[in-house]
């Protein structure tokens, strides 16, 4: 029993006093959290603005109650304005391309918030360049107040995009052309067709359905097929299987239907690759491989999901870029088809496909997908 | 005197946070524009005194969990959430430490800054790795029964606050099972165990009274004995009259009971914070003042704000204002039940059961009933409200 030893240090009562914070809904001359408004438009290499700071975040971050009354005065305001100017303008870096936008404070007015009484920097800045993207980097009190947002409108031509800055997300870029649907739909193509290609996991899976696609299993053994159109049929009803079975779970996923922790579905897609080699060397599924893609598929698909999560889909419009993504990784796993499949239908009835592709190259998948296997789930790294 | 002219400024103050008027150049030098809060205010001198010490020596471990501590407090009384950002702030060179090498008391504050913008499941992880490091740390098996207790796992909370025995006074252990017991069966007898305990210990802190009588207020009108919880809510006031979450139930307890006329007086100079504006919103508008419409309008531009900037926190206020002050009952319904999916206290509960009632949402209707089924939660207030749902009352 520790008992006595405690009781000085505790504050009891706090923790249900603290919980008690979150039943008593909060915010604004109201008491609010703290944010700034960063409303900045966009001409060309033209940049102007304003940003409203509450006068109480500065008090913090520069002391404007020059005597100390608790009562702020236009005139201790006015008198702090250059330092204000130099505090917002080190916490706030724009840029374009790489160059960046240097800003300065033109004016500073007053205005009122729900949570009182906030100046208002009237910005203007120049680019090297008509912007097409812009950057921004904004720590304005990260370090007096974490929980400090700054809230950026940004209009150019006749659209305005929104973001929110914090100690988490200090900086994030800006896409000020907005690009057209079709092309929005090809450069999700491109990352779809570029995803399957670099992700190795997804590849030797298919690799694996696909090996025994150019044979027939017959008394026991592989035999070459007569002709190249079963073969080819077979293969691409797999890979359709594969990416129907992926584009779902894919969707669910990015639509935030369904989430699954990614080392759990990293781990699954590694026994999946070493199921259908191992199925490869003692088939057991050899009529319904399709079936087997697509069941497995599904399980891919969030793999994929995080890889989407990565390129910051567009929120309002996620059917475009999903349905690019997806054609994109079919068209990408039927490339890497047409160079597999005439070469495989070449060397199908010949011993070195039957017995050193076939069989040992399922063994290397195998082993190469068991060292995945361990990594993922024991959180190592193997193989550098 | 002042209380009648606060009104009066404040509405001035409202219209302009409200209406949005352009940014200008003010008249004279010496005109107003902020008053900082409580400059004047000794909590808050040596709130700046133990700040500018930190500053110099951010890495002084007792002195940052102190001033931390500290800012919770404030954030808490006066339902100001600033004080919550600088509380982390203070907590800085831990903020992000690994779970398992944070010390303990940081975890502890840690946790309780994070389920204040409701990350339970952090909150859960930081506690559950101070208490297995040492069973001993009462402040975090309250802070835990908390969470569960909000969060509707009341088993879990019952055993968090059984842990308290032996480490933390009677009345905190009383009262943390009391708010367990009168909301999964055992109403009756809840309270009164919690009033005999709280009887015998007259000579507890204020502040610990006034919370554990604001509970003896609450669970007496869910039992319908409304001229005990009266006294109960009183005896609260009496202990701590500025506290924010003891103000907001006792005007709950008045509005239900028709008596909005006296919710006017009590939260006149407490509209800072939204949960009492909403209050003395609604109570404007039973009285049928004329002053209603400005006090709405300065509500929804609050609730903007926090949208604005991703808060989520608000929701259980937003679902009540769509429904009682904005005339949109469907509002009300989505906004009652994301926030039920987060929080599943017997107000939540009361939020979701009315604006169900209101809509004729059937999915609201069925979470209702089956909480209702499954807690045993005894609450005289609901009465009128499921008897329209069809729900066992």
């Amino acid at each position: 029993m520790r008992r006595a030893a405690m009781q000085g240090a505790l504050h009891p009562w706090l923790a249900l006093f603290a919980a008690l914070l979150l039943l008593c809904s909060q915010s604004a001359h109201a008491h609010k959290a703290s944010d700034s408004y960063l409303n900045l438009e966009v001409r060309e290499r033209q940049i102007e603005g304003r940003w409203d700071i509450a006068l109480r975040d500065l008090e913090l971050a520069v002391g404007l109650d020059g005597d100390g009354d608790g009562v702020l005065t236009w005139d201790e305001v006015r008198s702090r304005h250059a330092a204000i100017a130099a505090y917002a303008l080190s916490r706030l870096k724009l840029s374009a391309d790489g160059d960046s936008c240097p800003l300065q404070v033109t004016s500073q007015l007053v205005d009122n918030h729900t949570d009182g009484a906030y100046t208002v920097l009237m910005l203007r800045g120049e680019c090297g360049a008509p912007v097409t993207t812009l950057a921004l980097d904004y720590s304005l009190l990260a370090d007096i107040d974490p929980q400090h947002k700054g809230l950026l409108a940004l209009r150019h031509g006749s659209s305005t995009s929104t973001a929110i800055f914090s100690p988490e997300q200090p900086r994030q870029q800006l896409q000020l052309a907005e690009p057209s649907p079709g092309r929005q739909f090809l450069d999700y193509l491109k990352h779809g067709v570029w995803h399957i290609w670099i992700g190795f996991d997804h590849i030797l899976f298919l690799l694996s359905l696909l090996l025994p696609a150019v044979l027939v299993w017959r008394d026991r053994r592989w035999h070459g097929r007569d002709s190249l159109r079963a073969g080819a049929f077979d293969v691409v009803r797999i890979v359709t299987a594969f990416t129907l079975a992926h584009s779902i779970t894919l969707s669910l996923a990015s639509l935030g239907i369904v989430t699954l922790p990614s080392r759990l579905v990293e781990s699954a897609i590694a026994a999946s690759v070493i199921v259908a080699a191992l199925n490869n060397i003692w088939p057991i599924v050899h009529r319904g491989r399709a079936w087997f893609a697509f069941g497995f598929g599904l399980l891919h698909g969030f793999g994929f999901a995080s890889v989407l999560a990565g390129l910051g889909l567009p929120q309002d419009a996620l059917l475009l870029p999903l349905l690019g993504f997806n054609v994109g990784v079919e068209l990408g796993q039927l490339a890497i088809v047409a160079v597999f499949l005439p070469v495989a239908y070449l060397l199908r009835n010949g011993v070195f496909y039957r017995r050193a592709v076939m069989v040992g190259g399922s063994a290397v998948i195998a082993l190469l997908a068991g060292v995945w296997l361990t990594e993922r789930v024991f959180d190592l790294s193997l193989l550098a | 005197m002042i209380a009648f002219v606060y009104p009066l400024v404040l509405l001035a103050a409202l219209y302009t946070g409200a209406a949005h008027a352009a940014p200008y150049i003010p008249a004279s030098g010496s005109q107003v524009l902020e008053r900082l809060p409580g400059r004047l205010d000794p909590a808050q001198r040596e709130l700046a005194r133990l700040r500018a010490e930190l500053t110099a020596s951010p890495n002084d471990l007792p002195r940052a969990t102190e001033l931390a501590r500290r800012y919770i407090e404030q954030a808490r009384r006066d339902g100001d959430p600033r004080y919550l950002g600088y509380a982390q702030a203070a907590l800085a060179p831990w903020w992000s430490a690994e779970r398992a090498t944070a010390p303990a008391d940081v975890l502890v504050l840690r946790a309780t800054l994070e389920q204040s913008t409701h990350s339970f499941d952090a909150a859960l992880a930081d506690l559950n790795e101070v208490v297995r490091r040492d069973s001993g740390n009462a402040q975090a098996w309250l802070t835990r029964a908390t969470i569960e207790l909000v969060t509707g796992d009341y088993a879990a909370a019952r055993t968090s606050c059984a842990r308290l025995f032996g480490r933390a006074g009677d009345l905190v252990i009383h009262t943390c099972l009391a708010s367990v017991g009168s909301v999964s069966g055992t109403a009756p007898a809840s309270y009164e165990r919690l009033r005999q305990v709280l009887a015998s210990r007259a000579d507890s802190p204020a502040p610990l009274r006034a919370w554990s009588a604001t509970l003896l207020g609450e669970m007496a009108e869910r039992l319908g004995k409304h001229a005990v919880a009266e006294t109960h809510f009183r005896e609260a006031l009496a202990a701590d009259p500025q506290d924010s979450y003891l103000l907001a139930a006792y005007a709950d307890f008045l509005l239900e009971r028709g008596r909005a006329k006296e919710v006017l007086p009590l939260l006149a100079e407490r509209t800072l914070a939204d949960a009492l504006l909403l209050r003395y919103a609604i109570a404007l508008k039973t009285t049928g003042s004329p002053t209603a419409a400005p006090h709405i309008a300065a509500l929804r531009a609050r609730f903007e704000a926090a949208r604005r900037r991703g808060d989520v926190v608000h929701r259980r206020e937003e679902a009540r204002f769509a429904l009682a002050l904005d005339g949109n009952p469907a509002a009300a319904v989505r906004l009652a039940k994301l926030n039920w999916a987060v929080q599943k206290e017997p107000a939540d509960l009361r939020i979701l059961a009315q604006a169900a009632a209101a809509s004729g949402d059937a999915e609201a209707t069925r979470l209702v009933r089956d909480w209702m089924r499954r807690h045993a939660l005894e609450d005289r207030s609901l009465d009128a409200t499921l008897r329209k749902l069809g729900a066992p009352a």
